[in-house]
């Protein structure tokens, strides 16, 4: 049990230590940004590092989920919640009816396939700005239950560290499921899961859903958190920042996710120091890390270390 | 009753013709082998006979129905598996691992359960691994179950892709050079495994290349050469049919 959780045992704890050790509210905002970023994370890392599916097009998905919490209670009047879970509802049917097509695609044709998926997704964010506010981006109503309001730091903190650990949770308990190990096969050998008798369509279709739904409420909790939205969450930037963290961190990787969300959130902010050669700085760490560490952060230092880490991927 | 059939048969790449009116009939159980010289199209008519390939004509029959263009995972639900001659590992996975794949059909295919932390699904997967290790050891790879599959010898993996297919429990089993890359000993407890699945009901179809072994242990040797059957029967008959020598040795021999 502790081996099977122990990425969200690990997550629980770094979330604790890191509100008691925090020295300013800024730190939290930064730590709520990871936190977000890193359940995307962790979703799409279901279909790139556990089906070995590749997914340009990920931030289309959470700007489904920002936008469903903006304009849900701002033109249709719906709760919040309501708005939230018709977003993610949206962004899995979205993913269940694009997904069938899009992912008999391989390799680099399906790259580029997801890529103009989230495009798309952008460019309608971007054009239909009698519904979203265009370019301009709309403001986002404050989440709301039972005349309790979610404002304030701390309370964001709490909420984004519980969806993450949520999302762990679920993604451990898919990667030691039937389902897990039936994505593992496709991703090593599609013709050898067919004949161990895996629908390899249905398991991709699978994953790619349950990736969008990660992102969509991920987006959800950014744009409540933010109480502002932009189309910049669904542009390819946004995509492309999603899997670098998954790359990053280590495909396959619960913790490796986050790691990753933690490189391309926090890190930026720690390298303000070198000024304007901040993002060459992270540039360079970002080719070093792959250099050095192949399978990315988490997975190759387990190997490294061995024991205890390989537990808990 | 009839297990795996060809009704002729016939794919061609390229405007050549791979496979050419290919028709026969395995009984339920018992071992045929699929010989011939290299190129012959042994590959390609596993691969037809497993829904890896569509064939260009002719039907496929799985103990009398019409399985043909079926996908392998359909077909699996028949009762139909396979090993490869070119490896298919699961090189990321253990060796116990790959075997749990093999439990694919007989698990559940709800994802929604597998989302959540559930005792059931965890529970099933102790069973799975305990039933997994005993695979393992029917073809003595017990001593590897939790090494990764890329640190296994060729040897090993070949065994461990028999494993793999008989963890489906499955009434057809076809091999693709089962023995390739084995040595005598190991030959030889192969055709000792191949043997005891025949008795206990499986139909087996190997291609193999291994003479002494598919002689001794086929109940039927068909003879393919550029496409075609050009030899079937027992191993005794195939052995000293003209048609035959002349495919292996040249028109000289």
């Amino acid at each position: 049990m502790a081996a099977r959780f122990g990425a969200a045992l690990i997550l629980a704890l770094v979330v604790v230590a890191v509100w008691f050790l925090a020295d300013s509210n800024f730190v939290l905002r930064v730590a709520t940004l990871v936190f977000i970023y890193g359940l995307a994370a962790i979703g799409l890392n279901i279909l790139v590092g556990d089906a070995g599916q590749v997914s340009l097009g990920h931030a289309g998905f959470l700007g489904i989920g920002a936008y469903a919490v903006a304009i849900g209670p701002a033109s249709l009047g719906l709760h919040p919640l309501l708005a939230l879970v018709a977003g993610v509802l949206l962004a899995g049917v979205l993913a269940l009816v694009i997904g069938r097509p899009i992912l008999r695609l391989r390799g680099f044709a399906l790259a580029v396939a997801t890529l103009g998926l989230g495009i798309l997704i952008a460019m309608v964010i971007n054009n239909e700005a009698w519904l979203t506010g265009g370019p301009d981006g709309m403001r986002v109503g404050r989440l709301e239950l039972f005349g309790w309001r979610a404002r304030g730091t701390d309370t964001w903190y709490w909420i984004a560290a519980a969806a993450l650990i949520f999302g762990a949770i679920v993604a451990s308990s898919l990667k030691a499921s039937p389902t897990g190990r039936a994505l593992r096969a496709v991703h090593d050998s599609e013709v050898a899961a067919m004949v161990a008798g895996i629908d390899v369509a249905r398991y991709k279709s699978a994953a790619f859903v349950i990736s969008a739904v990660y992102a969509a409420i991920a987006g959800g909790l950014l744009a409540l958190y933010d109480g502002f939205v932009t189309p910049d969450v669904a542009g390819y930037l946004t995509s492309i920042e999603i899997i670098t963290m998954v790359v990053l961190g280590g495909m396959g990787s619960v913790l490796g996710a986050v790691v990753g969300a933690v490189i391309l959130t926090a890190l930026p902010q720690m390298l303000t120091a070198f000024a304007e050669y901040e993002h060459m700085v992270l540039g360079l760490i970002m080719m070093a890390v792959m250099i050095g560490l192949r399978a990315g952060i988490v997975p190759s230092l387990a190997a490294l270390f061995g024991g205890v880490l390989r537990r808990v991927r | 009753m009839t297990s795996l059939a060809a009704d002729g048969i016939g794919i061609a790449f390229g405007g050549v013709r791979a496979l050419d009116g290919i028709t026969f009939e395995t009984a339920e159980a018992g071992v045929t082998a699929i010989i011939g010289p290299n190129g012959a199209g042994k590959t390609t008519l596993f691969n037809i006979l497993t829904g890896v390939y569509r064939p260009g004509r002719g039907r496929v029959r799985l103990f009398g129905e019409d399985v043909t263009g079926e996908p392998p995972f359909r077909l699996a639900e028949r009762g139909l598996s396979r090993t490869f001659q070119n490896l298919q590992v699961f090189f990321r996975m253990t060796a116990l691992e790959n075997v749990m794949v093999g439990h694919h059909l007989g698990e559940s295919h709800n994802v929604l359960r597998h989302l959540l932390p559930l005792p059931a699904v965890f529970a099933g997967e102790r069973r799975a691994r305990e039933a997994a290790r005993a695979e393992l050891a029917h073809v003595g790879l017990e001593g590897v179950a939790n090494r990764s599959a890329a640190s296994l010898s060729y040897g090993e993996l070949k065994r461990l892709e028999i494993a793999r297919a008989l963890a489906a429990k499955p009434r057809v089993l076809l091999l693709d050079e089962p023995a390739a890359g084995c040595n005598a000993v190991e030959t030889e407890a192969l055709s000792t495994l191949i043997r005891r699945l025949a008795g206990e009901g499986i139909a087996v179809i190997l291609v193999e290349h291994d003479m002494a072994m598919v002689m001794s242990l086929s109940d039927r040797v068909i003879v393919l050469d550029q496409g075609r059957i050009i030899a079937d029967g027992p191993p005794d008959a195939v052995r000293t049919d003209p048609a035959v020598r002349t495919a292996y040795l040249g028109a000289d021999g």
